[in-house]
C-alpha cells in the first residue's frame, strides 16, 4: 500500500471568493497502475463536492481533459505512473479558459472556434444514388485529422489561443479546416480559405507545438496548419 | 413554484447520441422547432465508443448482396423475437441511411474501387444462411462509432439544431389525459430548473449498462429515459434480454471490437486452443455475440482460463501482422496497450464477457411512437412520445443484437422518428398544455434531494446495486439466484429512496446529477431482474441453467414490465413482414 498525495484546484462559485488547492491523501491499492480518473472517483467517493467531466473512460469521447501535473491530458487514459512524482499528482482545469467550477472549464470559445471553420462536408454537386467514391489514398489523407475528440488539450496548451481566444481558431479548429481542405469530396475549398486568410486564424500559430505534444491521440495540428499557411500563400502569390 | 423558467418547442429531444442526432437533424430540416437536450456535450455521447462498424447490405464487398439476407441474419440473431416488420424496415431502408451519412462526410474507410469498406461480422451470412460468411459492416477504421456521432453533430451545426448541453432531463411532464408534454431539465452549469415544454418528446438517451459492475458502457450509460418513461406509468419490453459483449478488457471493461474476429482474430483458452471450433463448428470466432460469451465462460467453468485466477481468455491477432493491425484496427492497438499494457502485435489480449448492451427498452413502433398497453391488452400510443436507438425495443434486436446492427438502428430509427413526428406535426397533432400541478409532479425528486439532511452515498447504493446485478443477473441464470438477487435489490431500492445529498449548491453539481441517475438505475435493474425471473426459458442472450431450452409454446413472446408489479406481461411479436415472406422459428446454430 502506497499514498499518494493529490492537489486539487477547488473553486465554487457559490462559496469561494477564489480558487484554493486543496491536499487530500488517498491509499492506492498495490499491484495496479491506476488511471489520473480513478483517482478522482475515489475523491469523490470521499467528498461529492469534487467537481470534472468524464463519460466514456477510455479517451474516445474527450471529456476528462485537465492539466496533470503540468501537462494537459485526459484522466482516463493517463495512468499514475506516467504523472506522478515523489507521491504527489497536481490536478488543475485546463488553462486559458474560463473555470466554472474546480476542473469543469467553459470551453463556449473552444467550441466557438471549431464551429467558426465550417466543420462540415460541403458538396453541393447532385448526391448519387450510392456513396461518393474516394480512392484509399484520398481517404488516408484524412488519417491523423478526423480522430480529433474536441478535448481541448491542444487548444488550451496553446500561448497564441490564450492571447487571441476570440480570433485565433487554434490548433484543434484548425486541424478540422484541414480535415474538410483535404477531403477529397469537398468542394468549398476557396470558401472555406477566405474566412481563414487574416492575420489572425491561421497566422498566429507561432509553431510552438505544445499542441503536438500535448494531443492525448497522438495528433499533429501543426502540420495541419502548416498545410493551411502554405495554401493560403500560395492563393496570394 | 410556477416561476420556473418555461420554454416551448415543436420537438425536444432528450439525448444527443446517434439516435438524438439523427432524429435532431430530421427535424432541423423541416423547419419545426426543435431543441437536443443532452447531459453531455454531443460528441461525449456512448455513441462515440462504438468501433467495428454499422451493418447494411451495400453491395460494396459483394455485389450480389441482399437486404433480405441481412433480414434473415437479424431474425435468426434475435432468436426470432425480433418484429419482423420492424427488421424489414431497418434492412431494406439501412442503405439509403448508411449513404446519407457517407454524404454528410462520414469517412468511411474504403475499397480498392472507392466504395466503402465492408469488414465480416459475426452472425452475418449470404443467401439465407446458405452462401456461408458474408462481409457486411461499413467501417472507418475501428472508429466508426466516432466517426458517425462527429458527422452527426456537424450535419447539425450545419442544419442550425439548437443545443441544450449540458441538461440533464429529470422527469416526463404529462397532462391529465397522460399524454407527454415535454420534461422538466435542470441546466447543469447554474443548476437552474427548467419546464421545457413540447408537443413531441423523444427519448433518445440510449442504454443503462452501469447496472452492471463491469461494462463496456461509459459512465453516463444509466437509463435515463427508461427511468423517466417508467415512473410516467409507461412498460418496457424486454428489459431480460442484456447482451454480454465476448471481447471486454479483462479488468478495465473496455470493448475490443468484433472486428478483431472480423479480420481474422480468434479467442483461445490458457492451452492456446481455438475453442470456438468446438462449440460453433461453422461460424466459430464469429458465432452470434450470445453464444460466444457462454462458450467462454465454459472454458472459465471447466478450468482453462488463463491467468493465475483462471478468470479469463485470450483475443489472439498477432498473426494478422503489423500492417493489417495498424491500418484496420489502429483503435484496438491504442485501447489494448493503455488498459491491458498488451500490445496485439505481439501478445494475445486478455478479455472476458462484459455488459454491452440492452436489446430491451421502451417499445414503439416502426415511427418511433411509445406504445403502452390498454385494459384489452392491446398497443396503445403515447401521445407525444417518442423513443429511438438504444433507449427503444422496436424491436430489431430481439433477444439477441449482431454486432453492427446497433449503430444501423441509431440512423434508421432516429430517422423515422424524426419523418414521424414531421408528419403528425402537419396533420395538426396536438395535445393540451399541461398545468401546474403536471409540472410539479415531475418535480418532486429534485424536492426530495433538495429536503434529504441524512442518509446514504449515492457511490455506496450504486455499488451494491452493480454487484447485485453482476452477481445474479450475468451471462448464465438461475431462479433461485435471481430471487435472491430480487430481494437485494428491494432493499436497494429502499436505500436509494433515501440518499443524501450533502452537497446542495447549484453550479456544475454533479452529485446532484449522480443522485438523480441512482433512481433510473434502480429502475432498469428492477425491470430487468423481474423479466429476467419471469421468463422461464433460454433464449438468446438469457440464459437459463434451471430452463435450458427455448419454448416456443410459451415464451415466443416479448415481455412487458410496468413500474412496482410483481410480474410481465406478454406482447406478441411481429411475425409479418411487407414485402417478403416471414421467417418462422428454427433451431439457432451457427
Amino acid at each position: 500500500m502506497s499514498q499518494l498525495t493529490v492537489s486539487l484546484y477547488r473553486y465554487n462559485p457559490e462559496s469561494d471568493q477564489k480558487p484554493r488547492m486543496q491536499e487530500f491523501q488517498l491509499d492506492l491499492p498495490e499491484g495496479k497502475d491506476l488511471m489520473v480518473l480513478d483517482v478522482l472517483a475515489l475523491l469523490k467517493e470521499q467528498d461529492t463536492s469534487i467537481t470534472y467531466r468524464r463519460s466514456c473512460r477510455e479517451g474516445v469521447c474527450g471529456s476528462d481533459g485537465m492539466n496533470i501535473s503540468g501537462k494537459n491530458g485526459l484522466a482516463c487514459i493517463t495512468s499514475l505512473s506516467q504523472v506522478v512524482k515523489n507521491n504527489k499528482l497536481v490536478l488543475r482545469p485546463l488553462p486559458g479558459l474560463p473555470v466554472i467550477r474546480d476542473l469543469v472549464v467553459d470551453m463556449s470559445l473552444f467550441y466557438k472556434q471549431y464551429e467558426r471553420i465550417q466543420p462540415y462536408l460541403i458538396n453541393n454537386s447532385p448526391v448519387p444514388s450510392i456513396e461518393r467514391l474516394q480512392s484509399p489514398e484520398d481517404r488516408a489523407k484524412l488519417d491523423g485529422l478526423y480522430e480529433c475528440i474536441l478535448c481541448a488539450c491542444c487548444s488550451t496548451s496553446c500561448p497564441s489561443f490564450w492571447w487571441n481566444p476570440e480570433k485565433f481558431v487554434g490548433p484543434a479548429g484548425l486541424l478540422q479546416a484541414w480535415r474538410f481542405l483535404a477531403d477529397s469530396r469537398d468542394q468549398a475549398t476557396e470558401e472555406r480559405l477566405a474566412k481563414l486568410d487574416d492575420p489572425f486564424s491561421v497566422f498566429r500559430c507561432r509553431g510552438i507545438m505544445n499542441c503536438v505534444n500535448v494531443c492525448p491521440k497522438g495528433l499533429n495540428p501543426t502540420k495541419a496548419i502548416g498545410h493551411i499557411r502554405s495554401m493560403l500563400l500560395k492563393q496570394a502569390t | 413554484m410556477a416561476n420556473i423558467n418555461k420554454l416551448t418547442y415543436d420537438a425536444v429531444i432528450i439525448g444527443g447520441g446517434g439516435s438524438g442526432l439523427r432524429a435532431a437533424l430530421q427535424l432541423a430540416q423541416s423547419g419545426l422547432k426543435t431543441a437536443v437536450i443532452s447531459k453531455v456535450f454531443p460528441t461525449r455521447s456512448h455513441t462515440v465508443s462504438a468501433q467495428g462498424g454499422i451493418t447494411c447490405a451495400i453491395a460494396s464487398a459483394d455485389p450480389n448482396d441482399d437486404w433480405r439476407w441481412h433480414m434473415y441474419d437479424t431474425v435468426k440473431g434475435s432468436d426470432y423475437i425480433g418484429d419482423q416488420d420492424a427488421i424489414e424496415y431497418m434492412c431494406s431502408v439501412g442503405p439509403q441511411a448508411v449513404f446519407e451519412l457517407e454524404h454528410m462526410g462520414l469517412p468511411f474507410s474504403r475499397t480498392e474501387n472507392g466504395r466503402i469498406y465492408q469488414r465480416p461480422f459475426g452472425g452475418q451470412s449470404k443467401d439465407y444462411g446458405k452462401g456461408g460468411q458474408a462481409a457486411r459492416t461499413c467501417a472507418a477504421a475501428d472508429r466508426t462509432g466516432h466517426a458517425l456521432l462527429h458527422t452527426l453533430y456537424q450535419a447539425n451545426i450545419k442544419a442550425g439544431t439548437e443545443f441544450l448541453n449540458e441538461w440533464y432531463a429529470v422527469d416526463l411532464v404529462t397532462n391529465a389525459a397522460g399524454d407527454v408534454r415535454g420534461v422538466v431539465a435542470i441546466c447543469i452549469e447554474d443548476g437552474e430548473v427548467h419546464y421545457v415544454d413540447a408537443k413531441a418528446t423523444v427519448l433518445a438517451t440510449g442504454g443503462a449498462g452501469r447496472i452492471y459492475a463491469s461494462t463496456t458502457n461509459a459512465l453516463i450509460n444509466t437509463g435515463d429515459g427508461i427511468g423517466m418513461a417508467m415512473r410516467a406509468g409507461i412498460p418496457v419490453q424486454d428489459m431480460e434480454m442484456w447482451q454480454f459483449h465476448p471481447t471486454g478488457i479483462y479488468g478495465a471493461g473496455t470493448l475490443v471490437t468484433e472486428g478483431c474476429r472480423g479480420e481474422g482474430g480468434y479467442l483461445i483458452n490458457k492451452d492456446g486452443e481455438r475453442f470456438m471450433e468446438r462449440y460453433a463448428p461453422n461460424a466459430k470466432d464469429l458465432a452470434g455475440r450470445d453464444v460466444v460469451a457462454r462458450a467462454m465462460i465454459l472454458e472459465l467453468l471447466e478450468g482453462r482460463g488463463g491467468g493465475p485466477e483462471g478468470d479469463h481468455v485470450f483475443l489472439k491477432l498477432d498473426h494478422l501482422g503489423e500492417e493489417v493491425l495498424h491500418s484496420r484496427l489502429p483503435g484496438i492497438c491504442e485501447l489494448s496497450k493503455t488498459f491491458a499494457h498488451v500490445d496485439p502485435v505481439k501478445e494475445p489480449i486478455p478479455v472476458v464477457p462484459t455488459c454491452h448492451y440492452m436489446m430491451g427498452g421502451l417499445p414503439t413502433n416502426i415511427g418511433g411512437q411509445v406504445l403502452s398497453r390498454d385494459a384489452a391488452g392491446k398497443d396503445k400510443v403515447i401521445n407525444g412520445l417518442y423513443a429511438c436507438g438504444e433507449a427503444a425495443c422496436v424491436s430489431v434486436h430481439g433477444a439477441n443484437r449482431l454486432g453492427g446492427n446497433s449503430l444501423l438502428d441509431l440512423v434508421v430509427f432516429g430517422r423515422a422518428a424524426g419523418l414521424q413526428i414531421e408528419q403528425s406535426m402537419k396533420e395538426g397533432f396536438s395535445t393540451d398544455l399541461a398545468v401546474e400541478s403536471d409540472i410539479e409532479r415531475a418535480m418532486s425528486r429534485l424536492q426530495r434531494l433538495e429536503s434529504s439532511n441524512s442518509g446514504e452515498s449515492v457511490a455506496q447504493v450504486r455499488k451494491d446495486l452493480q454487484n447485485c446485478m453482476q452477481l445474479h443477473f450475468g451471462v448464465f441464470r438461475e431462479g433461485k439466484s435471481m430471487q435472491e438477487g430480487l430481494a437485494k435489490l428491494k432493499v436497494v431500492a429502499e436505500r436509494a429512496a433515501n440518499v443524501h445529498l450533502p452537497d446542495k449548491t447549484k453550479a456544475f453539481n454533479t452529485a446532484r446529477i449522480e443522485a438523480l441517475e441512482l433512481d433510473n438505475l434502480l429502475e432498469v435493474a428492477m425491470a430487468t431482474a423481474v423479466s429476467a425471473e419471469q421468463r422461464t426459458e433460454s433464449r438468446g442472450a438469457h440464459a437459463r441453467d434451471d430452463f435450458q431450452e427455448r419454448d416456443d409454446a410459451n415464451w415466443l413472446c416479448h415481455t412487458l414490465y410496468f413500474k412496482g408489479e410483481p410480474g410481465v406481461h406478454r406482447r406478441d411479436v411481429n411475425m409479418q413482414p411487407k414485402t417478403v415472406p416471414s421467417f418462422e422459428p428454427k433451431i439457432r446454430t451457427y
